[in-house]
């Protein structure tokens, strides 16, 4: 499978009241053209920090990137001048699906006034239209083009299922429900017809029954268009349903990543192994990881998981293990299955 | 304004209660009427019983017993107060405010000569208000602690705190006294003829004659006063505008808008301004109220010959008759504002008042 | 109790503006408590030198002389007086008359209190300085006619503000639950309802103390205020203005003075809001 985006050694850090927090410590993560990847992880672990690195929208003065790389179609996305970003790449090539969009949808314009202002500048047809010397906000939309992208909205509506498309655009997001909502944030992200989707979290916000269709939803719309999706999540579950491969981070470290079966069947770094005997069993069992998710302010040296590790020896406090393993990569001096020597 | 008097008739009550535009009209009507003609019982009471003998000081002091007398008949202040007030109301709803009782030139139509005056005044000062007050706001979230937004703080701190009519007579001093640059005050220096009347505003009615003399003539008259009554509104508008984008900053929906790359002045003027003035515009009411009890101040400083003035005038004179008609005309106006304001926030705000 | 007024202090130390405001303020009143020691010429607001009338600045008239060859520095020092006593005497009956009224209305639920809203409606109808101005004009020129004018256009917004956090402390369980408990109303608004509404009512005092002043003044200039010879602020702009632009410290050094008290008031005003009422800090109405 061919690489669409590659992020290499990330290091970020925020800039706090109480001291630097070091939220991503090289972080590395591949997503091919097509394929759904699953980051997976606890609160606070540095996925979203990931998610908003690769849209280049990390808080501005707060946040620092460190070191690293994001190789995105031949663009280093850390080195691209933010402006080339924002009109070339955010909103066109890659774009995003919210947690929450309730507050991600602006309360005072209707649905069709804010899906119009992002058909006007990230359509598809906008890129050949080319630039206008005016400030955007007085930039006039062209009349032929407006209706083009009007039908491909409502088009688009149906495709997510939305009822009575035309009402719907006349709407203000609080006149939908919260499904509906999540719907119209999945049609904006995939009209632009992008060739990544970044997902933060996307179903967090919603009941448990809707969950599920819209989880569907959003697997055959991206599959159906082959678009590559980034799919955050700290539920393991929703990763198993739609990722093609997991990505999981721990306390800003990516820890192990693998295909959805191979990851299944045998978890190769003890993090893992841990976090998935802790999901809630048929048996009623559901053991927790004893210890605390460290302070990122003065996070354990080495492997950031060493103090809540039966494993840890020396070496882990004192570097962080190299990547081993093919297609199912780990970060671990000491991997299960080890010494079978059989990576799954 | 909840407090229900539907009528005994269903339908009646029905629209007074129910949803909609048409309830929210009439209820508005209703309660500016009855707002108005609570005014009025206000400041007639204060006018006919506080003072010790009102016929004696329209009278004048050498007036004799029997003069005072007279002239209290004559105006009708020997008549129980209730029989005045009641009187009053009925002419009134006629658009009769009396006469004055020193010039016995009837209230309403000297006020009616002087409002365009004012309206030019307070909606010059209005849109040099609102015009410099929104964006500079913006500006002033956008870079907060930045060297611009602590000149933004201290200008907007002593907007606030400065007297208006010290104001007025230091930028007499230094731009007119001083320099030269601009008249002193009047609408129009003595020998220049107004412009014909359409709107009454002469800006405006110099434009549609194409009288760019004159124009030039009246804007450089009105520079002046229209500055001194916007700066204190200003600040308000700042503040507000201000603390309204600093509310919306952070919002998830802007982060949401950035995170799709959607164009930076979009965001920023259109997207986020109009939450951050739903804050703002509940404002605009306030400071209307402030330029036109200002421009009372404003206009006696510049000369400026419209009901402010006329009102100065009247308090010298001690004129009851006038200072009352000329608060009940205020009173009207604000509420008529307070109703446009009101639209204004639905306009802004398609959510309904909640 | 102490320690969270210690706290607020020790807040409101750490907020340099605030800091700055309550120096002026103190500074004021000192002017005002002090004046016959700090006025270099004690006796001008009585007695007047018209030989020396309209002098510029100088060593031995500081902020120079009147029209009446009064030393305007000292005319200040005690037009301060004044200015204290009409924006103490005029927002402490405001509060006297608008704090009980809005606890009553917004307690009870009645005719009472539909009336007392809708007067203080009618008197929020005009514009404060209109109503200031028709009220004093009625009255006559005098110091007591303006204090009364001030409260009786003032009182209304404590009734509002006191008459919303009165209600939306009323909506709170724990009133609810003391008034199931069977207390009696006065007891619940004594214990429960006062304590919760003083930081917002403490804010509007600092803030309409300044607002008070430059109302006052405005008053005083249009010929409202107390008669000549009193050295009012407001009266004294008014007197400069037939001896413009020659004279400019004669409409200077008053409008100063006011700008620099209002701008102390104001600050300490926003200092105790930030401290002791972060709600209102936030200007947009949170919906949703």
């Amino acid at each position: 499978m061919t690489e669409l985006l590659a992020v290499r050694d990330l290091i970020v850090n925020y800039h706090s009241e109480r001291g630097i927090v070091r939220a991503l410590d090289g972080v590395s993560l591949a997503i091919g053209k097509g394929e759904v990847v699953g980051l997976v992880g606890e609160s606070g672990c540095g996925k979203s920090t990931l998610a908003r690195a690769i849209l280049g929208v990390l808080p501005v003065p707060a946040s620092e990137v460190r070191a690293g790389a994001i190789a995105f179609g031949g663009d280093n996305l850390l080195t691209l001048a933010s402006a080339e970003i924002a009109r070339r790449i955010r909103g066109r090539r890659i774009t995003f699906i919210p947690q929450d969009p309730y507050g991600s949808l602006n309360p005072l314009f209707t649905i069709g006034q804010q899906m119009l202002d992002l058909m006007h500048w990230k359509s598809p047809r906008a890129a050949a239209a080319g630039r206008s010397a005016w400030p955007a906000v007085l930039s006039r939309y062209p009349s032929a083009r407006r209706a083009q992208d009007r039908a491909a909205i409502l088009d688009m509506l149906g495709a997510v299922q939305i009822p009575n498309p035309e009402q719907a655009l006349a709407k203000l997001p609080h006149e939908l429900s919260g499904g509906q909502r999540q719907r119209i944030v999945i049609a904006m992200a995939l009209l632009p017809q992008p060739e990544l989707i970044i997902a933060d979290e996307p179903t967090t916000a919603l009941d448990v029954t809707i969950q599920a269709q819209i989880l569907r939803l959003l697997h055959r719309e991206v599959k159906r268009r082959q678009v590559s999706m980034l799919f955050t999540t700290h539920d393991l579950g929703t990763a198993w349903e739609i990722c093609d491969r997991v990505v999981v981070m721990y306390a800003g470290q990516d820890v192990e990543a693998a295909p959805t079966p191979a990851f299944f069947a045998a978890p190769r770094h003890p993090y893992t192994s841990k976090l998935l005997e802790s999901l809630p069993r048929t048996d009623g069992v559901a053991q927790d990881i004893p210890g605390e998710i460290p302070s990122l302010i003065a996070p354990p040296q080495g492997c950031r998981f060493h103090p809540r590790c039966y494993f840890a020896t020396t070496e882990c406090t004192i570097t962080r293990p190299p990547v081993s393993g093919g297609a199912h990569v780990v970060r671990c001096y000491h991997p299960l299955g080890a010494s079978t020597g059989v990576a799954a | 304004m909840d407090n229900g008097k539907g009528g005994r008739l269903k339908q009646a009550s029905a629209l007074w209660h129910g949803p909609g535009l048409a309830t929210f009209a009439l209820r508005r009507l209703v309660w500016s009427v009855a707002t108005v003609a609570g005014v009025v019982a206000v400041t007639f009471l204060i006018s006919h019983v506080i003072p010790a003998d009102p016929a004696a000081l329209v009278a004048g002091e050498r007036a004799t017993r029997e003069q005072i007398e007279a002239l209290r008949h004559q105006l009708g202040f020997d008549r129980p107060l209730l029989t005045q007030l009641a009187d009053y109301y009925l002419r009134l709803a006629q658009g009769d405010l009396g006469k004055s009782l020193f010039t016995s030139r009837p209230i309403s139509a000297d006020l009616l000569s002087r409002l365009p005056a004012t309206i030019e005044l307070t909606l010059a000062a209005m849109i040099l208000t609102v015009g410099l007050g929104v964006p500079i706001g913006v500006l002033s979230a956008l870079r907060r602690n930045t060297w611009l937004d602590h000149l933004v703080r201290l200008v907007t701190v002593s907007g606030l705190a400065i007297a208006s009519f010290w104001l007025a007579i230091i930028l007499q001093l230094t731009f007119a006294m001083d320099l030269g640059w601009l008249p002193l005050g009047s609408r129009l220096p003595s020998g220049v003829a107004p412009p014909p009347t359409v709107t009454g505003l002469y800006l405006i009615d110099s434009l549609l004659t194409g009288d760019f003399a004159t124009f030039g003539t009246a804007a450089a008259h009105l520079a002046l006063p229209t500055v001194t009554l916007a700066f204190p509104a200003m600040a308000t508008i700042v503040r507000f505008t201000r603390a309204g984008m600093l509310d919306t900053l952070n919002k998830p929906f802007v982060q949401y808008e950035r995170a799709m790359g959607l164009p930076e002045s979009l965001v920023v003027w259109k997207y986020m301004l109009r939450n951050a003035l739903t804050s703002t515009v509940t404002q605009i009411g306030l400071v209307a109220g402030a330029l036109l009890g200002g421009a009372v101040v404003i206009e006696a400083v510049f000369d400026w010959p419209g009901l402010g003035y006329y009102a100065v005038n009247s308090i010298i004179m001690s004129d009851y008759n006038a200072v009352l008609g000329f608060t009940v005309w205020v009173a009207i106006i604000y509420i008529v504002i307070n109703i446009v304001v009101d639209v204004l926030h639905r306009l802004i705000d398609p959510r309904g008042t909640g | 109790m102490r320690s969270e007024t210690a706290l607020v202090l020790r807040k409101l130390a750490e907020d340099r503006l605030a800091l700055v405001g309550l120096l002026i303020v103190l500074a004021l009143l000192a002017c005002a408590v002090f004046a016959p020691w700090l006025a270099t010429f004690p006796e001008a607001v009585t007695e007047f030198n018209p030989a020396h009338r309209l002098r510029p600045p100088d060593s031995v008239y500081l902020l120079g002389t009147d029209r009446l060859g009064a030393d305007i520095y000292s005319r200040l020092l005690f037009g301060a007086r004044i200015t204290i006593a009409i924006a103490l005497v005029a927002v402490g009956v405001a509060v006297a008359v608008g704090v009980p009224l809005g606890l009553i209305a917004g307690i009870h639920d009645g005719v009472a209190s539909n009336l007392i809203m809708r007067l203080a409606d009618i008197f929020l109808a005009v514009p404060q300085i209109v109503l200031a101005i028709a009220i004093a004009q009625t009255l006559g020129p005098s110091l007591p006619n303006v204090i009364l004018a001030l409260s009786a256009t003032f009182w209304p917004w404590f009734t509002r503000l006191v008459y919303a956090e009165t209600r939306s402390v009323r909506n709170e369980t724990f009133i609810e639950a003391t008034v199931a408990l069977g207390a009696s109303p006065a007891r619940v608004v004594c214990l429960h309802v006062l304590p919760n509404i003083v930081s917002p009512i403490i804010v509007r005092i600092t803030l309409g103390l300044g607002f008070t002043i430059l109302t006052a003044a405005a008053l005083g200039f249009l010929g409202l205020g107390a008669p000549p010879p009193t050295p009012e602020w407001g009266r004294t702009i008014a007197e400069s203005r037939e001896y413009l632009p020659d004279a400019w410290w004669y409409a200077a050094a008053p409008g100063l003075a006011i700008f620099l008290v209002v701008v102390g008031f104001n600050m300490l005003g926003d200092g105790l809001r930030d401290v002791l009422d972060p709600r209102t800090r936030r200007a947009g109405r949170p919906r949703d």
